[in-house]
């Protein structure tokens, strides 16, 4: 299967890829898998006070279309609120990377992730 | 030989995870035999592709049954459970950090100058964890009770990260070669 030049583009320059410290209060974690494939997704947001997402990190052991997903997926979210980060959809993953249908997963993944970051952010400050 | 019994009794075997790997190789040479084409070449069109439908669902099921994953994935959707095309679960977060701390581990030993001896190691160490899992599926399985199969599934999600990461492992030795 051909990946798309968007697809083959990240993947060869994945954006944001990296760790942060996981013990920073202003640093939410989401860590997803997905059992069929064995795919497994890092995706860390530093956020600063005023509930703005000031940087993203990845690290993704999966197939072409997760690592490129969750690239952009942190190339998008940086600026973005933590409301705005939580609403993004697969489907703008999956479409700006125009994933067949039996890479959809993939973007999901993405989408899982981003959503896990924030709520560990926000369980973080909560605390 | 009906292709519409299910893996195990098409193979004449006891529908369990424990088999026993010789019968299920013994099992499969005796069908074979039965199935090979030359004793269907004198017969009609319909009776040899129904000898080719026939050994393709033989090496389907041999090849499902003897690998550990497939027999527990298998054995599972025979009671409903799809563990293979399920596409988002809920995972413990403590085992997602663990895998994901396993293949940064794998990362850094293929960084290093020699790294045979540490890759044999981490090799050892998944296979021990794959053998645990495998042993917990059995019991889970065996109770066979609504709850024990859903935790039987839940193993099997973690067998699937675990194999995965073995060929990768052994992926990476066969590039040493």
């Amino acid at each position: 299967m051909a990946y798309s030049e968007e697809v083959l583009e990240h993947y060869e320059n994945p954006r944001n890829v990296g760790k942060m410290d996981d013990s920073d209060s202003h640093v939410g974690t989401g860590m997803v898998g997905a059992p069929a494939c064995g795919d497994v997704m890092r995706l860390q947001i530093k956020v600063s006070d005023e509930g703005i997402i000031e940087d993203a990190k990845f690290k993704t052991y999966g197939c072409g279309s997760a690592i490129a997903s969750s690239s952009l997926v942190t190339e998008w979210v940086k600026g973005m609120t933590l409301e705005q980060a939580a609403e993004l959809k697969n489907t703008q993953i999956a479409d700006q990377l125009a994933l067949p249908p039996v890479k959809i997963h993939c973007s999901v993944l993405a989408e899982d992730a981003i959503k896990a970051a924030v709520e560990d952010y926000k369980k973080k400050q909560s605390a | 030989m009906d292709i519409q019994q299910n893996y195990f009794a098409f193979l004449g075997l006891p529908e369990s995870y424990d088999i026993d790997l010789k019968s299920l190789a013994a099992r499969y040479h005796e069908l074979q035999k039965t199935l090979h084409p030359d004793r269907f070449a004198h017969l009609s069109d319909r009776e040899k592709r129904l000898s080719v439908q026939y050994t393709a669902y033989l090496n389907e099921a041999v090849t499902t049954l003897k690998s550990p994953l497939g027999r527990a994935q298998y054995l599972l959707n025979l009671h409903g459970i799809d563990t293979i095309s399920e596409a988002s679960v809920q995972l413990e977060p403590a085992f997602l950090f663990e895998q994901m701390a396993l293949r940064e581990d794998l990362e850094d030993i293929k960084a290093l100058p020699s790294p045979e001896e540490a890759l044999d190691q981490f090799l050892d160490k998944v296979v021990q964890q794959l053998a645990t899992y495998q042993k917990l599926f059995a019991e889970y399985y065996a109770l066979g009770d609504v709850e024990s199969l859903d935790r039987a599934a839940a193993v099997i999600r973690k067998m699937q990260f675990m194999v995965k990461l073995q060929k990768e492992i052994e992926l990476v030795e066969s590039e040493l070669d």
